[in-house]
């Protein structure tokens, strides 16, 4: 997969380290809280952190509700991939999408993120707005 | 007068020039904008926000509005070339005709889900996918993996006896005709065939498979069919609905259009078959 050397993913590999270092946080193991997998709950899912097929995924809610400019609305809470925010959105009914998976809801925004790295492929992803 | 043809009926020369037409807007950059515009819409629509293109009653004239602003640049390159339509619940199989590499090509290979062949492979030069989400820059597919079936006929049919054209809440929760053609409640039509494409087509930047058009153009239909057979039922809400498109107000992004301007396809095109 050309779009993920092994160059780029080490350099990645090494800014989570440092960031996870200033946090005091423990790196790449699953420690999301199990509320964040329970659609129909009140108020926003609970954060997560793990590593899965090899990519970071974290979740957190988003204060403010928003987080950037551009046509994004500002869902409340924050999803990435390797550091790199992932645009996602919860329906009506509690269930999530994001944008690379738009019109096939999963149950939690980490399912969502999983989806997501599955899609990816290895590909890096984009900051949103899209170029 | 535009006639939108099923797209299995097509000759290999309307063929030609459809591909050919959608190539020189790629070519131009124009094609780009409607990608653009489109991934706009599906990142700022909310269930509890200002919803305009998608998970809400406008989701259908919208689309009808975005498909007639296509096809006439479609028609700014070559006058005869219409926007034709997939109905899938017939075309339902990655062998049909309209994946041939003399039309739109084939599913992606398994290593990385690039399409291989007809016009919009990457290996053409032709189709760089530029507006996207991700690193990749070529056209993607896996025809039945996401979802293994297309909608059936009989499914189709379920979803256009239902009456009401849209009720409260107005969005993904949404009981009635709109929300289940859209997909978001129930057997799940619009959204099931994004899915089964896949690729780009299962993303926001959708519009960057060229399947996007014909899909949506059967989509339309569909809303035509469903107007005859519900003679009575008008687009819902007609008015006074905070953050929904209601039937005399204006949409975005061209701010010139109401749902009830667009209600009657028959001034814009009509379709071989009634």
């Amino acid at each position: 997969m050309p779009e993920l050397s092994r160059r780029r993913a080490l350099t990645t590999a090494a800014a989570l380290a440092a960031a996870a270092t200033a946090t005091g946080t423990a790196a790449a193991h699953s420690t999301h809280a199990a509320p964040s997998d329970s659609p129909n709950s009140p108020g926003a899912p609970g954060s997560f952190d793990e590593v899965y097929k090899g990519r970071r995924i974290q979740g957190r809610p988003a204060a403010g509700g928003g987080h950037h400019g551009g046509g994004h609305h500002g869902g409340g809470y924050a999803v990435f991939v390797d550091g790199v925010e992932l645009h996602v959105m919860r329906n009506a009914d509690g269930s999530w999408i994001s944008v690379v998976s738009h019109y096939a809801p999963v149950p939690s925004p980490r399912a969502a993120a999983r989806a997501a790295v599955d899609e990816l492929q290895g590909a890096r992803l984009l900051p949103f707005p899209t170029n | 007068m535009t006639v939108r043809k099923n797209q299995a009926s097509l000759t290999a020369d309307e063929k030609r020039r459809f591909v050919a037409a959608l190539l020189e807007l790629k070519r131009s950059g124009r094609y780009d904008a409607f990608v653009t515009t489109h991934n706009a819409f599906i990142i700022g629509d909310t269930d509890n926000g200002e919803r305009t293109g998608h998970r809400s009653p406008s989701f259908l004239p919208w689309h009808r509005r975005f498909l007639l602003e296509f096809e006439r640049a479609l028609q700014s390159v070559d006058a005869s070339v219409a926007l034709p339509y997939w109905d899938w619940s017939v075309d339902r199989s990655p062998r049909s005709s309209l994946w041939a590499p003399d039309f739109l090509g084939g599913t992606g290979r398994s290593r990385d889900g690039q399409v291989t062949d007809g016009p919009f492979a990457a290996s053409s030069g032709n189709w760089p996918i530029t507006v996207r989400v991700d690193g990749r820059t070529f056209l993607r597919r896996a025809l039945g993996t996401g979802v293994r079936e297309l909608p059936t006929r009989a499914e189709v049919d379920s979803v256009l006896a239902m009456s009401t054209y849209d009720m409260a809440p107005w969005n993904s929760g949404s009981d009635g005709f709109r929300n289940h053609l859209e997909g978001w409640r129930g057997v799940n039509l619009h959204n099931r065939v994004h899915v089964w494409v896949g690729g780009q087509m299962a993303t926001g930047v959708s519009p960057n498979d060229p399947v996007f058009w014909l899909h949506h153009a059967y989509i339309d239909k569909l809303w035509a069919e469903w107007q005859r057979r519900h003679p009575q039922a008008g687009y819902l809400p007609a008015a006074g609905t905070p953050d929904v498109v209601d039937l005399r107000e204006t949409m975005k992004p061209w701010n010139d259009t109401t749902p009830a301007d667009l209600l009657d396809h028959t001034p814009h095109y009509t379709f071989d078959t009634a």
